[in-house]
């Protein structure tokens, strides 16, 4: 079975993030890790190597050092990384990201093709289905489980208050959530041994790609403004005796439907 | 010159940190405070690789640069000084060794289920009157029909006494030498051997949780080949060891430091008095801040001594100085430490305690403060 997995460098997530004057990320000054999500999508994409034998390829589509980041997944036990690089794609949005990725994945022949549930820095959780629909592929999204049978796909997915249960023919692009399971830590011996393994690097002209239609030339989206988060309100204190304060946590718990 | 770390170096750090974070922190006080070797933690350090850290590939082990496994002790020293001793003893002591002076024979035999983290060993130098003057020797080993006979006592014994330990190579006294001084060589002394016995862990204040035993050897029979490399090196074989051992106790000492620092301006932020954060009194920040500056130095220094013996330069004056003052400023962060948290700094709920009590045996351990001073004095031909 091929497996591709799309992974994204982010910025540190415990870092202290800017935009520039038009709203993109500084990211000069940041140091990059890979998006926390996606070693959700790794480990799954390993264990189910390791259950069914063949490969998984790590794709992304980011700047060159990009592919120090996909270091920790080729650590953690992805065979080869795939990093489409290119100073045409800079300021590219959903569409123009899902375009890119999409012509290099369609030529890997994958059987199986793996996202995160969102990016640490934009985490918009677009990106997959807008992948799914330009390879003109089945998407499963939320999937908390998943469980190869022959050709079939049989995922939990998971919902507010609940789960559902739905099969799909592979291929297929299939969304994690954290859930699914425990991303395993990168052996050291992994880590000395990725040295060895192959970032395959492509640019746009490789993908058969035209400059116009890339980037911030090729985005169908503009950012037009950029707010910071409103600073969080200061929680209230009880100083009541414990048996009213008590009661008055019920009915705030009641009210926000919390609890019934 | 270039202060970045490569890719595998940072990536090892980062992994060591997370693992040291999850893994190893959260149990570090109950280990301590029982004083119980933690083997769970060691077979999960097995399996991440940190057993094998520096041991080439084609033992097992992980192949890595001695930056790097600088890089692992520190990290794990900040979560716990026994469990990162216990690490560095077994890769630095006990491994090493088979490595740098073993016959091809030997590596085979000994080294892969070392480096897997499998098994432990230890290395037995030290003896009830051959403390810092360890070529003062008084354990003795006769050949006679293919067999060495061992006689003699061991003490303070890292890693000698677990369930996992496979067994520990001793300096022993082989017979005189031309030039009057004894002969001394190293013989590989595997757990089971019959004579060979293993008293009872020490009661000690600090690295609690790591194992330390007293060994006794009486009439102790191990086939000729136990000799580890050549006969009558002995001595230089230990010596050596103990080079790059003192890079594990300068790394270790600075991950404590910075556990001390980490703490304390943690609690400088979260204390008040007088109405402020303590944090904010100049009397505290001066205290942090020395801290921090003399904890960047230690690791400078760490880290060169490091690199140096990852380029094959010599390095043997560097580590000795790394070590010295990394134990050093360690002993002053912990003492600071307690200090800045007061009364709380004495109680054991807080860790600020442990480092304190755990501290020390950096100053003592593979080499004494001031036997480093003798060794950097010696360098400099005095
Ligand atoms: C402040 C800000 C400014 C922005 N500015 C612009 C702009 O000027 N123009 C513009 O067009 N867009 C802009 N974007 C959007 C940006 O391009 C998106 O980051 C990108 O399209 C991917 O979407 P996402 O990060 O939300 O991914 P999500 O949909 O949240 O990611 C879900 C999953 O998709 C996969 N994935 C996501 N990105 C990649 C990737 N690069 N390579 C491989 N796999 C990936 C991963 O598996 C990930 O877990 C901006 C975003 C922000 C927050
Ligand atoms: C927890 C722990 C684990 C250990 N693990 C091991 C191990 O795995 N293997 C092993 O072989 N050993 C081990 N040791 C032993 C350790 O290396 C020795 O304790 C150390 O070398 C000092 O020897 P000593 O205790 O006999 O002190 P002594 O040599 O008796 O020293 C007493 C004091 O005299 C000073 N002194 C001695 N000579 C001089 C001099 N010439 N000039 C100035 N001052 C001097 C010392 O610095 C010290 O302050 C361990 C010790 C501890 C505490």
């Amino acid at each position: 079975m091929k497996i591709a997995v799309c992974v994204k460098q982010v910025p540190d997530t415990t870092a202290r993030k800017e935009l520039t004057d038009d709203f993109r990320l500084n990211r000069a000054s940041l140091d990059s890790v890979l998006n926390p999500f996606d070693e959700y999508a790794l480990e799954e994409g390993i264990r189910q190597k390791e259950a069914h034998e063949g490969e998984v390829a790590m794709v992304t589509m980011g700047p060159a050092s990009a592919e120090e980041t996909m270091r920790k997944g080729l650590a953690m036990g992805a065979d080869r990384g795939v990093l489409i690089t290119d100073s045409a794609l800079a300021g590219s949005d959903i569409w123009v990201t899902a375009t890119a990725l999409a012509a290099a994945l369609r030529s890997g022949g994958y059987d199986l093709i793996l996202c995160g549930q969102e990016s640490a820095d934009a985490r918009t959780g677009l990106l997959p289905g807008a992948l799914a629909e330009h390879l003109g592929l089945p998407f499963l999204s939320y999937v908390q489980k998943l469980d190869i049978e022959g050709s079939q796909l049989r995922v939990r997915r998971q919902l507010s208050g609940g789960y559902e249960v739905i099969s799909a023919n592979l291929p297929a692009v299939v969304m994690v959530v954290k859930a699914i399971n425990e991303p395993r830590y990168p052996s050291l011996k992994g880590i000395m041994a990725s040295k060895r393994k192959q970032v395959t690097k492509l640019d746009a002209g490789g993908l058969g790609l035209e400059p116009a239609s890339l980037g911030i030339a090729g985005s169908r989206t503009e950012v037009v403004a950029a707010t910071p988060r409103p600073a969080k309100e200061p929680g209230r204190m009880l100083t009541e005796p414990p048996s009213e304060a008590a009661k008055l946590i019920a009915d705030f718990l009641a009210e926000n439907k919390v609890i019934a | 010159m270039d202060f970045e770390l490569s890719d595998e170096q940072r990536l090892i750090q980062q992994t060591a940190r997370e693992f040291a974070e999850a893994e190893v922190a959260p149990h570090a006080a109950a280990f301590d405070q029982r004083a119980e070797f933690p083997y769970e933690i060691v077979s999960k350090m097995a399996e991440l690789g940190l057993m094998g850290l520096p041991i080439p590939e084609e033992f097992g082990g992980a192949g890595a640069d001695t930056i790097s496994y600088a890089l692992a002790v520190e990290e794990l020293a900040r979560a716990d000084a026994s469990v990162a001793i216990t690490m560095a003893a077994h890769v630095s002591l006990g491994t090493m060794p088979f490595l740098l002076f073993g016959t091809s024979e030997q590596k085979e035999k000994y080294i892969p289920s070392l480096a897997s983290g499998e098994r432990l060993w230890a290395f037995g130098l030290t003896e009830p009157n051959a403390g810092s003057d360890a070529g003062a020797t008084q354990t003795r080993a006769s050949l006679g029909d293919g067999t060495w006979v061992v006689n003699g006592t061991k003490s303070f014994i890292t890693n000698s006494g677990t369930r996992l330990t496979a067994g520990v190579t001793v300096t022993a006294v082989t017979g005189p030498s031309s030039n009057g001084h004894a002969e001394v060589s190293n013989l590989i002394i595997p757990a089971e051997t019959e004579g060979f016995t293993v008293a009872k862990d020490y009661h000690k204040m600090g690295w609690r949780a790591s194992d330390t035993h007293e060994l006794a050897f009486q009439d102790a029979r191990v086939p000729e080949e136990n000799l580890l490399g050549e006969r009558g090196k002995g001595f230089r074989q230990f010596l050596t060891i103990l080079d790059g051992g003192r890079i594990s106790i300068a790394a270790l000492s600075v991950g404590l430091a910075q556990a001390c620092l980490d703490a304390s301006v943690k609690y400088a932020r979260e204390r008040t008095q007088f109405g402020k954060p303590i944090g904010s009194f100049e009397g505290i920040q001066f205290k942090i801040a020395e801290m921090a500056t003399r904890i960047e130095h230690a690791r400078l220094m760490t880290y060169k001594a490091a690199w140096l013996k990852d380029k094959g330069k010599d390095f043997a004056m560097a580590a000795g100085m790394a070590k010295l003052f990394s134990s050093r400023i360690a002993t002053l962060a912990a003492d600071e430490a307690v200090q800045i948290h007061g009364g709380y700094g004495v109680m054991e709920e807080y860790p600020v305690a442990r480092y304190w009590r755990d501290v020390k045996i950096g100053e003592i351990g593979e080499g004494t403060s001031e036997i480093q001073k003798l060794v950097i004095a010696r360098m400099l031909d005095l």
